[in-house]
């Protein structure tokens, strides 16, 4: 039993909807009692979709029970395939309806229906949305390709040059409730067919279920995002011998590197070196002088494990910033977050508690942080500039205007995304700097508003309360003074730095000398 | 006999379970902490249906239960223990702690009566434990607001006090306001079930008469009337006219002379007549169809109908209770369909057949529908607004008659109607 507040994962049966509610002709049966309808929401209010998502909720209630709940799931198969007269049929439960287990896929596949039926198992007392939604994804596949599974595997991913037509590949993984998933196709559509690649299945977005069994009819399979496709990409590998690129195309280097591997994967000869720095504003405009201010920026970075580490990477390499912090709550893809952060000689933080990221977030002192949306909140309570890099899903990571996270145009999104809020976090620099100019009038708010809470007073050093200690230390007021005139953003952090060096060294009373001598001390 | 005709249906529903009322409950009551003992699943349905993120740390959580638990129930019981615990560490300032069963707790039989009892013995003179279902398949959206107070009943200290006691969380302005005006007309004593401070719980006894606020609310004036107390029957306190005949009950119940219940009233008619006057201008004639979610759509649909002049297609409602409706029903004009229970797909083809101006529905629903061209207004909304009381009639028909003063606003610039023809010719 885990006490949870929120949670950044649905239950896996939502990463089914998810997959469902992406493709066409596809309906979802599930034995679930009436409050998880709540799930439309996700889709119709905050992808905002005209469409319910196609799927049917048995509801049963607690009179269901002692009676034939399995004739009830019969009935709710059988008006759901009259109705909506499906292509396929997936058929699964929530939690509440493993623990009666009336096995309804099984029960659906007994039904001698025509459409091919999936039957879902997703333990929703072990697993969450995404390896729900993964778990789909792969089933439906391996259900409508089995029968054309080769008995000797013969795939060759260069055979488009003898047979006089382009090289073709799928895009696998982008997903309802994705995130930037929509604008990230047509980014990386854009891409490829400059490089003379056509694109041929889309799944599960807007895919149906011709467009699923002619996925080995491609060269190559574009994992693009591994959460949901990476188990679909390694059974086509293994019983189709099709190879998948994976690299995520997120941020110019990587953009570059996908480039690469799909081309050599291909045979095709790899693309200019310079190709980014003529497609993308990313890199002049991070070359340019008024992005010097950049340099060492601190971040804190927090997301699904796609965007982390795509963020990390981008952080580092191409923005010229520090990261101070790298962590996912996606358990599946702890490893190479683990290997990423290390390698920033940082300990990567594998969490699902949001109040944990937020004391580390509070602990690593970060001038930016990179996150989802409770990240976001977290950072605003401690007065810090966040951008959003990653789902759960809010309605304001469903923009009206293009803005893909993929390929070059990605990257200038990214740039302007993560950017700005540090500009915003400069002003907000500035008017701690001026207030007590005569010009000054209070009141005077910038974007962070007063709405910072006790957080940001402690941090911004707005409030002239000093922060107690134990009571031992006395800070002069010539040291207060000189505390004052450093950063909002590391002023706390330097306040306990002091103190702690004043108590290691035995010193109760801090001066500016002190705490000159404790920034000696602790970047030495 | 004439009146509505009341019809039932049955099938799949697209309606909230009980856990979602802790979205209202946990506000009015800031010691109070709600404890979903269940799943992933109630747990993220607590935060989406919420609709926004949290800003602070939450006074509602949930103990999701993990395959060990479901392996043994004395295990269990151990682990709700700690998580409660662990809890109460982090929040000292919480005096109420509600269990709230859900649809896998109850699946399983965790015992959580039990669970409270235990827990009180070992809190006592702390935090108060109370507990009760918010299950789907027991409840639905409101009932578990029923529920909650239902568990607060037996808790409330006895008196025969002579006292008016209103049930059914509101608004702090709108009680406000309400006990302002029964002062007014003459009652004395007035309090509220739920309270704003958990522990500050109203006495119940002989002389208490209770006012529901809420037509939900079934389980607990039962509860209510096996203490002693009398529990009124009127129209709810949904427009000037609902309001009025609610707070002339409670009049009535206390012997009040009839010109002083005038005296305070007649002046708040009249300004809600002229407040009524512009939305009943946007709404009168139109069709509206209520789908089944917070009970509230009978008092919702005799108010639309008798205030607003609007037409009613059909009024759905996840559950019909006959007798503490009797004074509803009786306003609703005869033959209108009243739709107890749900089969949301033939239901959809009837609000598709029938065309209506105007949808009340639930979440999930709003937008698809839009995109068909209906107009809709969230269910969930009403539950969160303070619409009560004779003060609040305008603002109440301003919730239907946005959508529709909305889509004249906008319909001709999205819509240019011909290619030649310039929108603002």
């Amino acid at each position: 039993m885990q006490l949870t507040l929120w949670t950044y994962e649905g239950p896996p049966h939502v990463g089914a909807m998810r997959i469902a509610a992406s493709m066409r002709g596809v309906h979802y049966v599930l034995h679930a009692p009436q409050g998880d309808t709540y799930a439309d929401l996700l889709f119709t209010m905050i992808e905002r979709r005209g469409q319910r998502p196609p799927v049917t909720y048995t509801t049963f209630q607690a009179r269901d029970l002692g009676g034939d709940t399995a004739e009830l799931v019969k009935r709710h198969v059988r008006e759901a395939v009259d109705r909506f007269q499906p292509d396929a049929l997936l058929v699964g439960e929530s939690c509440t309806a493993e623990l009666i287990q009336d096995q309804p896929g099984a029960l659906a596949q007994g039904m001698g229906l025509t459409m091919p039926v999936v039957n879902l198992e997703l333990p929703a007392y072990s697993k969450k949305e995404n390896w729900g939604a993964a778990e789909t994804f792969y089933q439906l596949v391996r259900n409508l390709l089995k029968t054309q599974v080769p008995t000797e595997v013969e795939h060759d991913p260069k055979s488009w040059q003898n047979q006089g037509r382009r090289p073709r590949v799928n895009l696998l993984g982008p997903s309802l409730l994705g995130f930037r998933c929509r604008d990230d196709v047509l980014e990386v559509q854009k891409l490829l067919t400059m490089h003379g690649i056509d694109v041929g299945v889309v799944a599960p977005l807007e895919a149906d279920i011709d467009d699923l069994k002619r996925i080995p009819d491609a060269d190559l399979n574009v994992c693009l995002y591994p959460e949901i496709a990476e188990s679909t990409c390694s059974w086509l590998e293994r019983n189709f011998g099709m190879p998948f690129s994976r690299t995520v195309p997120i941020g110019v280097g990587a953009t570059h590197d996908f480039l690469v591997e799909v081309h050599s994967l291909l045979g095709l000869e790899s693309p200019a070196p310079d190709e980014g720095y003529r497609r993308s504003r990313l890199p002049w405009y991070s070359e340019s002088v008024d992005s010097t201010y950049l340099t060492g920026k601190r971040v804190f970075i927090f997301g699904d494990g796609t965007h982390a580490l795509a963020a990390a990477r981008i952080c580092s390499e191409e923005l010229g910033f520090t990261v101070v912090g790298l962590g996912t709550y996606s358990r599946e893809m702890a490893r190479p977050v683990r290997a990423a952060a290390k390698a920033l000689g940082l300990e990567a933080l594998i969490c699902d508690d949001y109040l944990a990221v937020e004391a580390a977030m509070e602990e690593a002192a970060p001038e930016l942080v990179l996150g989802t949306q409770m990240e976001r909140h977290s950072a605003k309570r401690l007065g810090i500039p966040c951008a959003v890099i990653s789902t759960p899903m809010h309605v304001q990571d469903v923009p009206a205007r293009m803005s893909p996270q993929m390929g070059w145009e990605g990257a200038n999104v990214i740039f302007d995304d993560w950017v700005h809020p540090l500009m915003m976090g400069l002003e907000e620099h500035l008017i701690g700097m001026f207030r007590h100019d005569f010009e000054f009038v209070d009141g005077h708010q910038s974007h962070l508003g007063h709405t910072g809470g006790a957080g940001a007073a402690d941090h911004s050093g707005l409030s002239d309360i000093p922060e107690k200690g134990d009571g031992t230390l006395h800070w002069t007021e010539d040291g207060e003074a000189e505390l004052k005139k450093i950063p909002f953003f590391v002023r706390g952090k330097v306040r306990r730095n002091t103190e702690a060096y004043a108590r290691d060294v035995g010193c109760r009373e801090i001066s500016s000398e002190t705490l000159y001598d404790a920034k000696a001390h602790f970047t030495a | 006999m004439a009146g509505p005709t009341l019809l039932k249906e049955s099938g799949p529903r697209e309606v909230f379970c009980g856990l979602t009322s802790i979205v209202w409950l946990h506000r009015r009551m800031p010691d109070a902490f709600f404890l979903v003992v269940g799943s992933r699943t109630c747990a993220h349905l607590i935060q989406s249906a919420a609709g926004v993120m949290i800003f602070a740390e939450p006074r509602f959580g949930t103990a999701i239960l993990s395959e060990r638990d479901l392996a043994g129930l004395a295990d269990a019981h151990d682990e709700l223990d700690r998580v409660c615990k662990e809890l109460l560490q982090r929040r000292p300032e919480i005096r109420t702690l509600f269990l709230v069963g859900s649809c896998p707790s109850e699946v399983i039989k965790l015992d959580l009566a039990r669970a409270a009892e235990r827990l009180n013995v070992e809190l006592v003179g702390r935090v108060r434990v109370v507990n009760y279902s918010g299950s789907g398949i027991e409840t639905t959206f409101t009932q578990g607001e029923d529920g909650a107070l239902a568990a607060l009943v037996p808790l409330l200290p006895a008196s025969d006090e002579r006292q008016l006691l209103m049930v059914g969380t509101l608004a702090d302005a709108v009680e406000d306001r309400l006990t302002h005006l029964f002062k007014r007309i003459g009652i004395e004593t007035i309090s509220s079930l739920p309270p704003r401070q958990s522990t500050d719980l109203p006495a119940v006894g002989t002389g208490t008469t209770v006012l529901l606020t809420q037509p939900f609310l079934t389980e607990t004036a039962r509860l209510l009337r096996d203490r002693g107390a009398t529990v009124l029957t009127a129209p709810f306190p949904l427009g000037a006219e609902g309001s009025r005949r609610w707070m002339e009950a409670a009049a009535a119940a206390f012997h009040l002379p009839d010109e002083r219940v005038a005296t305070v009233l007649d002046p708040l008619m009249d300004r809600a007549r002229s407040a009524l006057a512009p939305h009943r201008a946007v709404l009168e004639g139109k069709r509206i169809f209520l789908l089944p979610e917070s009970q509230l759509e009978l008092p919702l649909a005799r108010f639309l109908q008798r205030e607003c002049g609007m037409e009613l297609v059909e009024v759905g409602t996840p559950y019909l209770n006959r007798e503490q409706m009797a004074a509803e029903l009786a306003l609703l004009p005869d033959d209108t369909p009243v739709m107890e229970g749900q089969h949301v797909e033939q239901q959809l083809d009837r609000v598709r057949a029938s065309q209506p101006d105007l949808v009340v529905c639930g979440m999930g629903l709003a937008n698809p529908l839009e995109a068909e061209g209906i107009a809709t207004k969230w269910s969930i909304e009403l539950v969160f607004s303070p619409i009560h009381g004779i003060d609040q009639a305008g603002d109440l028909a301003e919730l239907f008659s946005r959508p529709l003063r909305r889509r004249q606003l906008i319909r001709p610039g999205l819509h240019p109607s011909s290619p030649d023809h310039p929108v603002h010719a």
